[in-house]
């Protein structure tokens, strides 16, 4: 058995008014990893983290912290400490008192308490600020005295709720990978708030993808974007082209499909499928190349709509006849000259490996 | 064009003649009341005009008064009572008020506010009732007990927009990080909201310091200083006295305003920062 | 973790309790609102309706007869004099009102709108007279409107007038000047509020579509100010028809208001059921002449286009 430091059971929140903010999320958190909860504003991903912190509790349902059920603890019994959205810097106390607060009630000696914050300040790269007060800080220096105010307590979970969404981007992707870096260093389990999809991609070992309070899927974040579980999931975490599809024949590891514009295609099999039953396939515009010469196989013709130049590569939507809507080709600007613009008049050709297409049932 | 225009000019600006009718208004405001301390001061029993020359007997008399003192005295303790006890009430009501979402919540506040918005004589005589209902004797108790029904409405207006807006998460980050409920507000809030509690404070003392009708109402053999004024209108020979005695009490009660007030100020621009 | 912090089995009564309090904003809220509810209730609930009781009793000596009657009702409103000054209670308090509100609202507009520096200090300046006591302000004014007060004796003393001007005190015209002087705050206050509130771009937004600077005023600035003004006008009219300190002051016989006649009744006569009886019947006269008082300003605003 895998050692869970976070079990979630059944857990469901429902405020009054009858909004379900999360709606029977099951799932565990493994000792050590760092996890996302990602999605769109509003899926209740912070009421699933506040829910850990204790400052939300479960209207029905367990959340196991460590083994131990915590529908009776307060947030200030629970071996969790929590980084928050907006820092939560107390504006009456200096940095030093903000990183000490947390331990003023262990009674250490005073020696040993500044030791401690002066070895937090280091560990957030802030030597020298314990004297400053809350507003003279920039935006991230607060949120590193956020984090070292909260491990400072040496947590067995850190909770950090969208904690880099005030920061600006460059500063935000410096943080990316400090964040990291320290959640392997410190080897404590953190749990990561975002709606930013990259972000989740890049930091996390596992995800869960949440949308209108209930998990979607919960994988690492390569599988999350090869291979999605469902719809949701697959437009939500970058961007991908549906065809709504009929299955035609089956035969061993492949499937023949056939879909508006696409006509006959092949794809990977999944289990469970049978002669004309209707799902979607799905494919990533990276996956897909345009030729202006036809192709032997894989592919539709189609002309190019709307081109977007964007430096490294160039984002194509092709009509392709049949189709509602245009099929979307994301393309490695690979040589200088542009060889394929945007030209109406002239048939272009959409080609791809079956082997890239995602088949996701309904 | 390098004059300012009209057009220029902020938009809803009044000009110069709105100025003129602000100093006159400020003038009404002011002036009918500096004619106590001015006449305190005047060496004569009648407050007429001109002037005959300048005494401080008038306070010396009134600050001999035995009578005097015991009326300022049982204000003095009143108003300690009423304004801390409102004060209390208001802070943990305009905690609960600015936190939480409560069904009737609506329903519990007009009543808390309700004292502003009914004639004290109203108020006056329903406790007289009650009082005399309870078989509570007529007392300072029973003054007390009226000050703070119309103290707590505006302890909780100034708590209440005070707590408005505080960041939560504040508190939030205090208990995750192993402080209880009770030691959070002694670490985070009860700082934060001090300048508040000061005000309202200050604010409530001069409410019931100054209150009348309801003291009037509720009496028993001790007179606040409000009501033992009332009683000495009637004797000509104390007027001067009163007046003396009046502007010592104009001067305080300026004086605690502006400082609660200017605490309730600093205070606001302080947190916004804070939590900016 | 060891077996023994493994969920327990059958949770008690008190940790259901404590599932539930924590679980429960409402709980946690009426836990803190409770002190000032309870005491609210008691102190000011629980007397307004003992005077509802109390108006439906009979005073007989110095004994209460609890029998349910309406009689004391019938007696306020078969009494003419009662109708009389009620009917002068209202006309001061309108009068006050609109002088007060008349007054304020060109000051709380120059706070708002005129003043750029020390606002604050403005703002202090309006509240101060609002705190201090209320009692020492009408006495000033007797002192001033007086037979040998200070404008009477200032005037001869100038030699304007040879003779004391009698009409200055002990009537209704004193009775208004001291109210509003009185209630001046109670009126800049939330007036300067709703002004303040106004978002400076509606004002460029009319001026874009053509208004000048007093269209804009009036099509705007004023109906956005209404709040104000309905509010300051609540707050002065409702405390001043039961005001009882002015009348008595500076007020003489024509100046007399409903509350002095509760007074009598309550601390002279000990009739306490008739007293209570036109304290509820007065009150609730106001509550009706107010409401419709609200309404029409709100209908009156919304003709304006």
């Amino acid at each position: 058995m895998a050692d869970n430091i976070i079990r979630i059971e059944n857990v469901t929140k429902q405020f009054a008014g009858g909004v379900k903010a999360v709606d029977s999320a099951n799932f565990n958190i493994e000792r050590g990893e760092f996890f996302s909860l990602l999605g769109p504003s509003g899926c209740g991903k912070t009421t699933l983290l506040r829910m850990i912190a204790g400052f939300e509790f479960p209207t029905d349902g367990e959340i196991y912290i460590d083994g131990q059920a915590s529908a009776l603890i307060p947030s200030y019994k629970r071996p969790t400490n929590m980084v928050f959205q907006s820092y939560a810097i107390f504006p009456h106390l200096n940095v030093f008192d903000n990183i000490a607060y947390g331990l003023r009630k262990d009674r250490l000696s005073r020696r040993e308490l500044k030791r401690r914050v002066d070895e937090a300040l280091a560990m957030i790269h802030l030597e020298g600020f314990g004297a400053r007060r809350g507003d003279q800080l920039s935006g991230g220096q607060r949120q590193r005295v956020a984090l070292a105010r909260a491990l400072i307590k040496r947590p067995k979970v850190l909770l950090l709720d969208e904690p880099l969404g005030a920061l600006d981007k460059k500063l935000r992707e410096e943080m990316q990978i400090e964040l990291r870096e320290l959640q392997k260093n410190v080897g404590i389990t953190f749990v990561f708030v975002t709606h930013d999809q990259e972000e989740a991609l890049s930091m996390s070992d596992r995800i869960a993808v949440m949308g209108k309070g209930v998990v979607l899927q919960i994988a690492p974040p390569k599988e999350l974007y090869e291979a999605p579980n469902s719809v949701e999931v697959a437009t939500f975490i970058g961007n991908i082209n549906l065809i709504d599809a009929t299955v035609r024949s089956v035969a061993g590891n492949e499937v023949t499909l056939d879909g508006p514009g696409f006509g006959q295609f092949r794809a990977p099999a999944i289990d469970g499928l049978k002669t004309g039953q209707k799902l979607t396939a799905a494919i990533r515009p990276e996956k897909l190349s345009l030729t202006a010469s036809r192709p032997g196989a894989n592919y539709v013709e189609g002309t190019i709509k709307a081109s977007a130049y964007l430096g490294d590569r160039s984002h194509h939507h092709v009509h392709v006849k049949g189709r509602p809507t245009p099929v979307a080709v994301a393309a490695q600007n690979m040589d200088r000259s542009m060889t394929i613009g945007i030209d109406p008049s002239k048939p272009v050709y959409v080609t791809w490996d079956p082997r890239s297409l995602i088949l996701l049932k309904s | 064009m390098t004059k300012p225009t009209r057009a220029a000019k902020r938009m809803g600006d009044p000009g110069g003649f709105l100025a003129i009718f602000a100093l006159a208004y400020l003038l009404f405001l002011y002036v009918p009341v500096l004619f106590l301390p001015v006449f305190s001061f005047n060496d004569s029993i009648f407050v007429t005009f001109p002037l005959k020359g300048f005494t401080t007997k008038w306070y010396e008399q009134a600050f001999a008064d035995q009578d005097m003192l015991r009326a300022l005295t049982a204000s003095l303790q009143v108003g300690a009572i009423a304004s801390v006890t409102a004060t209390i009430l208001g802070l943990l009501g305009a905690k609960a008020v600015t936190r939480y979402r409560m069904p009737g919540q609506n329903v519990v506040t007009g009543l808390i506010m309700m004292p502003l918005f009914i004639p004290e004589i109203m108020l006056g005589i329903a406790l007289l009732i009650l009082v005399n209902t309870l078989f509570i004797p007529l007392g300072l108790f029973t003054i007390t007990i009226g000050h703070i029904m119309l103290c707590t409405p505006f302890a909780m207006a100034v708590l209440t927009s005070r707590l408005d807006g505080f960041d939560k998460s504040l508190e939030e980050a205090s208990m995750d990080l192993g402080e209880s409920p009770w030691m959070t507000f002694w670490r985070v809030t009860f700082p934060l909201v001090a300048p508040g509690i000061i005000s309202s404070m200050l604010l409530s003392f001069i409410v019931s310091f100054d209150e009348f009708l309801l003291s009037f109402f509720l009496q028993g053999q001790q007179p606040t200083l409000p009501v033992y004024i009332w009683s000495q209108l009637r004797f000509p020979n104390k007027l001067p006295g009163v007046l003396a005695l009046g502007a010592v009490i104009l001067i305080v009660s300026c004086i605690l305003v502006v400082i609660a007030e200017w605490v309730r100020q600093i205070g606001t621009d302080e947190r916004k920062v804070g939590v900016a | 973790m060891t077996a023994s912090s493994a969920p327990s089995t059958a949770p008690g009564f008190f940790d259901r309790l404590r599932a539930f309090y924590l679980r429960s904003d409402a709980a946690k809220g009426y836990v803190l609102l409770s002190p000032v509810m309870i005491t609210m209730v008691i102190l000011l609930a629980a007397p307004l309706i003992l005077l509802v009781v109390y108006s439906f009793w009979t005073q007989v000596g110095l004994q209460v007869d609890t029998t349910f009657t309406t009689d004391r009702y019938n007696d306020v409103l078969g009494k003419q004099s009662y109708h009389d000054i009620f009917w002068r209670t209202i006309g001061t308090s309108s009068l006050v009102t609109l002088v007060t509100v008349g007054l304020a609202y060109p000051m709380a507009y120059y706070v708002a709108f005129g003043v750029k520096k020390y606002k604050f200090v403005w703002l202090i300046l309006l509240t101060i007279p609002f705190w201090t006591s209320y009692l020492l302000r009408a006495f000033a004014w007797k002192v001033i409107l007086g037979f040998n007060g200070v404008i009477n004796s200032g005037l001869m003393t100038l030699g304007v007038i040879q003779e004391p001007l009698e009409f200055l005190l002990y009537n209704q015209t004193a009775v208004v000047i001291t109210l509003a002087h009185a209630y001046a705050a109670f009126a800049i206050l939330p007036i300067y509020v709703s002004l303040e509130k106004i978002d400076r771009t509606l004002l460029e937004a009319a001026a874009d579509l053509g208004d000048g600077a007093w269209a804009r005023f009036w099509r705007v600035t004023f109906p956005l100010s209404l709040p104000g003004v309905i509010g300051a006008s609540l707050l002065i009219f409702v405390p001043t028809t039961g005001d009882y300190v002015t009348p008595q002051l500076v007020g003489g016989p024509t100046g007399q208001m409903i509350a002095y006649s509760i007074q009598v009744l309550f601390l002279k006569v000990g009739d306490w059921p008739l007293g209570a009886a036109l304290a509820l019947s007065s009150m609730a006269a106001v509550g009706i002449l107010v409401m419709l008082f609200v309404t029409a300003m709100q209908l009156a605003v919304r003709q304006i286009r």
